[in-house]
């Protein structure tokens, strides 16, 4: 029976691929397969969870797929199944049919009606990749696919502005998240020398044994885990993306935002639990973040006056309380807390548009009005402090922004300026000088070669941040990103543990992608002059289907789960070891700004408003 | 039916005045101008969309400010400034004509009438064949984009967000749990009072704080340390007022209308301003700190004159021609099928079983044509769906008062219901407790798998649940109504609790003869009402009886049924030579127009030898109301047409209470004519549900002194119903309100896109698909002469016509000629059309009607089915 594991990725993946072949307009067939995959899944989860029930609940890890073994490292899928799974899986796929059957005919004759349909399940796809992961790896793979299709869903109505605008800021803060996890991942590589699963973390042995020995690279993986959830999950100081993400049409909003990707954070907790259980450090963090969430998203929700950001609020908060409730080992009341907030808070959404007509007619026959009172007094006074504190969201928006972003965008302004357009050809003179370098290093002196990683690594950085906050034409910047890959792979060279064939993996999907992106941009210039990235320019309605290729070979070039790019990302940060945290610095900036530089791309050459005005155009503000 | 407003300018100075002050405002020989603000507001809130809050929903034209134009001459200059859509776009006018919607002959007529005979081939090539470059960038905009071209500052991202939450959160009605703090004084004085509460600020830099906090700035030292010029001062705040047009429509809304929000605020455009000004000062500041400069720094243009007229461009000319050829393609056939029935012989039944008189809307049209043939020896009427008697109501219980009238209209009555009160039920899943922290957290553990399970149950058997707006909940049937007055004292907050005898009679008289319903009366007058139930829909008002202002029109329908019963009534009646038998009784009733269902009131008031009638006329409305609902789900996906009639009848009903379904119904999509005469004018043609249809009998008016009355209303209502939808149609994306899935619900007033998204007023796209955007085109059956003395009787109705806001055509009474109303006469017109085909079996014909394949004008109009004669 446990071998029937990897079936729960397996279908919403065929339904996935069976979608994309679906024509457009045929609405019910697109329909029919994402609600059957969700209600087939929901059965068959159902079916095996009684199964597992009546086996006493034993905990199911297998082994699949090895999609990379060398001698001292293996890369391979793991899928698990406890009560945590149980209640997410199939909390999961009841909410999905639930969206599903809700869609069908709330999406009918919308433009993208297929573009929604494939989202959905793709999402669903990495929901259970999440939920049924046995290790890290197998989590990275959902949790990238949850980070991309949530971007996409945000940005739906891809002709206005601020949609996409907001996507791409909700993608800053999943990057963020990946990146967080990449990091666990990284260090529980060096602390347990192996794709260590689930299943060994919970013999305690594997944990109590290091919290000896190797306490702060064991804090390291809990600290980038919590925070990944915390991100996730949106909670304090984090939360600003929540409501700022309802932006697609409201059935996506209820499944991602409502129920099952803001819990995913939570999830994360619950797996990660073994880890820190018994560290006071992780687990006061826990419970203040929590804490923390609770009592400010708490006020925050207070003071919305529209209909989905209450809501959205109101579910943090809840989150908020599910951390505390984690943190203090109340693992049974989390997973219920969970599956009733999901269904309240989608039901919620769900209906949200009726709460005009509701509360009219209600306050029609209720309504009293407030007597005038001039109320003062100093604890008057803070309490309209805490109003207007809730009512600007703390600040954090513009905080994060400030004091995170900006700096960024700052410095690849700086370098934009320092550098003219015949720099690609220092640079590729440079790529030379590092090549034939690598060829006669040994005839270098030491400190050279010692030298050699990081100073590819920072010419690496210096290009990607220069595309990062660049508004040149797109195919430069789409060069400048290649460069800097290449830069980012010959670092790796340098740094001598890496083999060839390694690298050759990682350079398969990273060069396809390259061109593959590079002909679509090439063929937008030519039909469309100049595309510089000043603006956004919705090249989408013009061009789908370049559109489309274009954001797979962003994917490609990114390492999304199913490219081979993705075992290369994760090789790439085996060979940097333990004690080179500069490498590990570039390492990790490079994989953040990656794949925003590209998604930036892609979102002002194909998203936005129709700058030739032959499609409808918004107001920018609508 | 629904209720247009007259729109603004009756409010305000006039239009032209309005125009006028405002081109030379803006003009660039303005530079000796003062900047005068109050006279700029005044112009601003004049041109902003006018629509209130959601729950009262008032179809109005949404080019009001440009009425007193012409049509072709409005249009193309308010698309010239704000950049609307305001026809078709010329590629789908070719195509219209590729598929053979628009017809050649009607082409080569209008291009002969316009052009001449040397002019038809080049113009008919420069229509069908010139490329053209058709996008214009808009007047509005431009200076303010001067600071992401010149200074790379995207000051709307900055200042919008916070701008849009503190608007929501002070007017909002009742989604926050925590009230905004000191919202009594107003907008700007109760900012002050959070500004002074302690540390946290409004703002980043705490120079603009203190300037702030000294209340005494003048706006224009803002806009001097902004903007830097005072030529500019005005072209900026258009920039600025237009940048978020849906916000500043609904607060210049809210200023001149306090009571459309149940809860009360104090706001003004020009607080808001204020306001906006100081938080663009703070951005600049904070971005640019000491370095900052005005925005005329960088400004080497002139100001633009925003509103001066310019001719029509040959482009435009070309569009106006395809418009024309687009409508009169369509009208050409109306009025040839009116025309083939004149010939046929119709038995007319000499004694009627009942008479029926809806309301005028066309939604009520297929419904009276299904009854008419289920039941030939019926008669339907229509009139104007509250019957003549207006009034304010107060439900048992209410705290407010409801106007059941058109919104023009101020009435001096009351009529309150006591007895029994409409049953109320409340939704535990909508309770702030949910939103809160503890209580949220038991909800979440218990309501929370309730949720779950009421979801499926919403999905798979839907039905009625107190989320839903139902039209029957308007008032209890059973209840009583105070509608009769004896003490003229009994009053209530400055309104008369009921109406005379004296004052009912006038209004049941006035009602009557309006249509033309002073002899052979039936034992029976149902007087139908209609309303809308629907589900998941903040625009539902926009679906209910706008002659009720908005709402289901059942109170007006009792009440009227009650005054034509009185014994009083009926004598004073009889002495002004109205006679209403004894044994006619007359039966109020509410049609649910999305759930297709029809109730009736009083129904224990009737006479024993009525009752059988009546359970005999129950039958025939069921029928007629089978077949109406089968005709409507031919447009709707999730109802296949050809099962049984009864299953679509079910999935009908059901459709109205699902969540999940966008569209409840198609409102007034399609509206097209109106059709002021008697039934027998055009009850031989298959009009597609697209006919307003509003009973007038010439013979009883022979020198039309009636008419007036009539057709006063048919211009702001009729009219504004359709050009509200023609706009939305044209630019759903900046005139309606976009496609209605993303909708944030704000402060129970409007919808936005997202958290941080300006209001959309206007039609979401679900409402408008349907529709083909053209002009409303009112035909009156009465001589020529008579028509136009009655058009021209006020300005105000006058204008609708001479600037060409709706066509206009008269059918001569003796002659069946058509005379059409063009540049302040009527003409002769012949149509070209020679005969429309006839149909024999209607039901099957509408079985096999198809869905659209998309919703492009050229799939959709293909669901508008042509008229047809019907024959048998």
């Amino acid at each position: 029976m446990t071998q029937f594991l990897p079936a729960f990725v397996l279908l919403p993946l065929c339904a996935f691929l069976l979608c994309l072949l679906v024509p457009r307009g045929k609405e019910k067939l697109l329909s029919s397969v994402v609600m059957a995959a969700g209600g087939l899944q929901f059965l068959l989860a159902l079916a095996f969870t009684l199964f597992w029930w009546s086996e006493g609940r034993p905990v199911y890890n297998v082994k699949s797929l090895v999609l990379y073994a060398s001698p001292d490292f293996e890369f391979f899928l793991d899928f698990y199944f406890d009560k945590v799974t149980a209640v997410f899986a199939l909390t999961g796929a009841a909410l999905t049919f639930l969206v599903a059957v809700f869609s069908r005919y709330y999406m009918h004759r919308e433009p993208g009606f297929k573009r929604y349909f494939c989202t959905i399940i793709l999402f669903f796809t990495g929901y259970n990749f999440v939920v049924f992961s046995g290790n890290l790896e197998t989590l990275f793979v959902g949790w990238e696919m949850l980070g991309i299709t949530s971007f996409l869903l945000i940005a739906f109505y891809r002709d206005r502005h601020l949609p996409v605008r907001n996507g791409f800021k909700v993608l800053s803060f999943y990057r963020l998240s990946d990146v967080c996890l990449i990091l666990a991942m990284w260090m529980s590589h060096h602390l347990w020398h192996k794709n260590i699963t689930y299943a060994q973390w919970n013999e305690t042995a594997a944990v109590q044994g290091l919290l000896q020995n190797e306490y702060l690279p064991l804090l390291f993986v809990s600290l980038m885990m919590v925070i990944a959830a915390m991100l996730k999950s949106a909670q304090m100081p984090f939360f600003t993306w929540l409501p700022r993400a309802m932006e697609g049409p409201t059935t996506s909003s209820a499944i991602f935002y409502g129920s099952l990707s803001v819990h995913i954070g939570v999830f994360l907790l619950l797996r990660t639990y073994p880890l820190w259980e018994s560290d006071t450090v992780v687990k006061t963090l826990v419970l203040l973040t929590g804490a923390l969430t609770a009592l400010v998203a708490g006020g925050i929700t207070r003071v919305q006056a529209t209909v989905k950001t209450q809501i959205a609020y109101a579910s943090v908060a809840q989150i908020g309380l599910m951390f505390i409730e984690v943190a203090l080992g109340f693992h049974l009341l989390a997973l219920f807390h969970f599956a009733g907030n999901a269904f309240l808070r989608t039901y919620q959404l769900l209906v949200s548009p009726s709460v005009l007509s509701y509360k009219i007619h209600n306050m029609f026959f209720s309504f009293s009005p407030s007597p005038d009172k001039h109320r003062s007094g100093s604890f008057n006074r803070l309490r309209t402090q805490w109003y207007l504190l809730s009512l600007k969201e703390w600040n954090l928006d513009h905080l994060l922004h400030r004091h995170f972003w900006f700096p960024f965008k700052w410095a690849g302004k700086q370098l934009n300026y320092l550098f003219s357009q015949w720099s690609i050809l220092v640079y590729l003179f440079l790529m030379l000088v590092s090549l034939v370098g690598y060829f006669f290093r040994k005839d270098l002196a030491d400190h050279w070669t010692e030298m050699m990683p990081l100073l590819t690594l920072a010419v690496s950085l210096i290009l990607l941040l220069m595309a990062f906050a660049g508004r040149a034409e797109a195919q430069r910047m789409w060069l400048l990103v290649v460069i800097s890959q290449v830069f980012t792979a010959m670092a790796l060279i340098w740094n001598s543990h890496i083999e060839l064939h390694r690298l050759a993996m990682y350079l398969s999907g990273t060069f396809t992608g390259a061109v593959v992106g590079l002909f679509c941009l090439y063929k937008i210039t030519e039909k469309e002059g100049q595309v510089n990235l000043h603006n956004y320019h919705g090249y989408a309605a013009y061009h789908p289907h370049y559109a489309f290729f274009f954001l797979l070979s962003c994917l490609a070039l990114v390492g999304f789960p199913l490219t081979p790019t993705f075992v290369g990302i994760d090789l790439m940060f085996m060979s940097v070891s333990a004690g080179q945290p500069f490498h590990l610095a570039g390492v990790a900036l490079n994989f953040l700004l990656l794949e925003l530089t590209l998604l930036r791309i892609y979102c002002r050459v194909f998203l936005g408003q129709d700058k030739k005005h032959i499609h409808p155009v918004a107001y920018k503000s609508s | 039916m629904k209720e247009a407003e007259s729109g603004k300018k009756s409010v305000y100075t006039g239009p032209d005045t309005a125009d006028e002050s405002l081109a030379g405002k803006t003009g660039s020989d303005s530079a000796t101008a003062h900047f005068d603000l109050k006279e700029l507001l005044h112009a601003i809130r004049y041109y902003l969309p006018a629509q209130s809050a959601l729950k009262d929903f008032i179809h109005h034209n949404s080019l009001h400010a440009f009425q007193h134009m012409p049509f072709y001459q409005a249009i193309f200059k308010a698309a010239g400034v704000f950049g609307y859509r305001v026809t078709l776009q010329l590629r789908e006018y070719r195509s219209l004509f590729a598929n053979g919607r628009i017809r050649e002959d009607i082409l080569d007529r209008i291009l002969n009438d316009r052009k001449g005979e040397a002019g038809v081939q080049r113009w008919k090539h420069y229509l069908l064949a010139k490329p053209y470059e058709s996008y214009a960038p808009p007047l509005i905009g431009r200076l303010r984009a001067h600071w992401k071209d010149e200074f790379h500052i995207d000051l709307d991202a900055l200042v919008h967000p916070l701008l849009f939450r503190l608007l929501s959160a002070y007017l909002d009605q009742g989604i926050s749990s925590w009230k905004f703090p000191h919202a009594e004084g107003g907008f700007l004085a109760s900012l002050y009072q959070l500004e002074r509460s302690g540390p946290v600020s409004l703002f980043k830099t705490a120079r603009v704080r203190k300037l702030f906090l000294s209340e005494a700035v003048e706006p224009e030292r803002l806009l001097q340390e902004i903007v830097g010029d005072e030529r500019y001062f005005s072209q900026y705040l258009y920039d600025q007022q237009f940048s978020h047009q849906g916000w500043s429509g609904f607060v210049a809304s809210v200023e001149e209308k306090p009571e459309a929000l149940l809860d009360r605020r104090k706001i003004t455009l020009g607080e808001l301003i204020v306001f906006e000004l100081y938080l663009e000062l703070d951005a600049l500041e904070f971005t640019f700190g000491k370095n900052r400069l005005p925005l005329c720094a960088r400004v080497g243009e002139n100001p633009l004159p925003l509103f001066a007229d310019h001719p029509l461009t040959e482009l435009n000319e070309v569009l106006s021609m395809w418009q024309d050829a687009f409508e009169w393609s369509y009208y050409d056939e109306v009025l040839a099928g009116i025309r083939g029935g004149a010939g046929q012989q119709r038995n007319t039944v000499e004694r009627k079983i009942f008479q029926a008189v809806f309301c005028i809307d066309e939604r009520e049209c297929s419904l009276r044509r299904h009854l008419e043939q289920v039941a030939p020896a019926c008669e339907t009427l229509g009139a104007p769906g509250f019957f003549g008697v207006e009034f304010y109501f107060q439900p048992l219980n209410g705290k407010f008062y409801e106007k059941l009238c058109p919104a023009p209209v101020t009435p001096k009555y009351l009529i309150k219901e006591y007895g029994a009160a409409a049953p109320r039920k409340h939704e535990l899943l909508y309770a702030d407790h949910t939103h809160r922290l503890w209580t949220g957290w038991l909800s979440s553990l218990t309501l929370g798998f309730f949720a779950g399970i009421k979801s499926f149950q919403q999905l798979f058997a839907p039905k009625m649940s107190p989320a839903i707006s139902n039209a029957y909940a308007h008032m209890n049937g059973t209840a009583s109504l105070s509608i009769e007055n004896t003490d003229p004292e009994h009053r209530e907050n400055g309104l008369q609790i009921g109406f005379t005898v004296e004052e009912m009679s006038q209004r049941v008289e006035a009602q009557l003869r309006g249509m033309g319903l002073i002899r052979d009366f039936a034992p029976i007058v149902y007087i139908i009402a209609h309303g809308s139930s629907s589900a998941n829909n903040p625009h539902h008002g926009a679906h209910d009886c706008g002659a009720c202002s908005g709402r289901p029109g059942s109170v007006n329908a009792r009440v009227f049924a009650f005054m034509a019963n009185h014994a009083g009534v009926r004598a004073i009646l009889k002495g002004k030579g109205l006679h209403i038998p004894e044994e006619t009784q007359f039966v109020g009733g509410l049609h649910d127009t999305a759930a297709d269902e029809l109730a009736f009131f009083d129904e224990d008031l009737l006479s024993i030898s009525n009752r059988d009638l009546h359970a005999g006329a129950i039958k025939d409305f069921e029928k007629a109301l089978d077949l109406n609902a089968r005709e409507r789900s031919r447009r709707f996906a999730s109802v296949n047409t050809r099962a049984g009639i009864k299953k679509v009848r079910r999935a009908i009903r059901e459709r109205s209470v699902s969540l999940f379904e966008p569209r409840p119904e198609l409102g007034h999509g399609t509206n097209t004519l109106c059709i002021v005469g008697r039934r027998e004018l055009s009850k031989h043609v298959f009009l597609d549900r697209r006919a307003f249809l509003n009973s007038y009998d010439y013979r009883t008016d022979p020198e039309g002194r009636l008419l007036p009355n009539i057709m006063r209303p048919l211009g702001p209502v009729c009219g504004g119903i359709n050009l509200e939808y023609y706009f939305s149609r044209v630019d759903n994306y900046k005139i309606g309100a976009g496609t209605k899935l993303p909708h944030n619900v704000v402060g129970l007033f409007a919808v936005a896109n997202s958290s941080d998204g300006d209001l959309r007023p206007g039609l979401p796209l679900q409402m408008i698909e349907v529709h083909d955007p053209m002009r409303l085109l009112i035909i009156v059956e009465h001589d020529p002469e008579v028509v136009l003395k009655t058009i021209q009787s006020s300005p105000e109705m006058y204008e609708w016509y001479i600037n060409e806001w709706v066509h206009l055509v008269a059918v001569h009474p003796e002659t069946r000629q058509f005379f059409r109303f063009s540049r302040g006469h009527f003409r002769s017109y012949e149509p070209l059309c020679a005969e429309v085909p006839a149909v024999r079996d209607v039901q099957a014909m509408l079985e096999s009607a198809r869905e659209m394949k998309t919703n492009r004008i050229e799939d959709a109009t293909k669901e508008n089915l042509p008229v047809m004669i019907l024959n048998g």
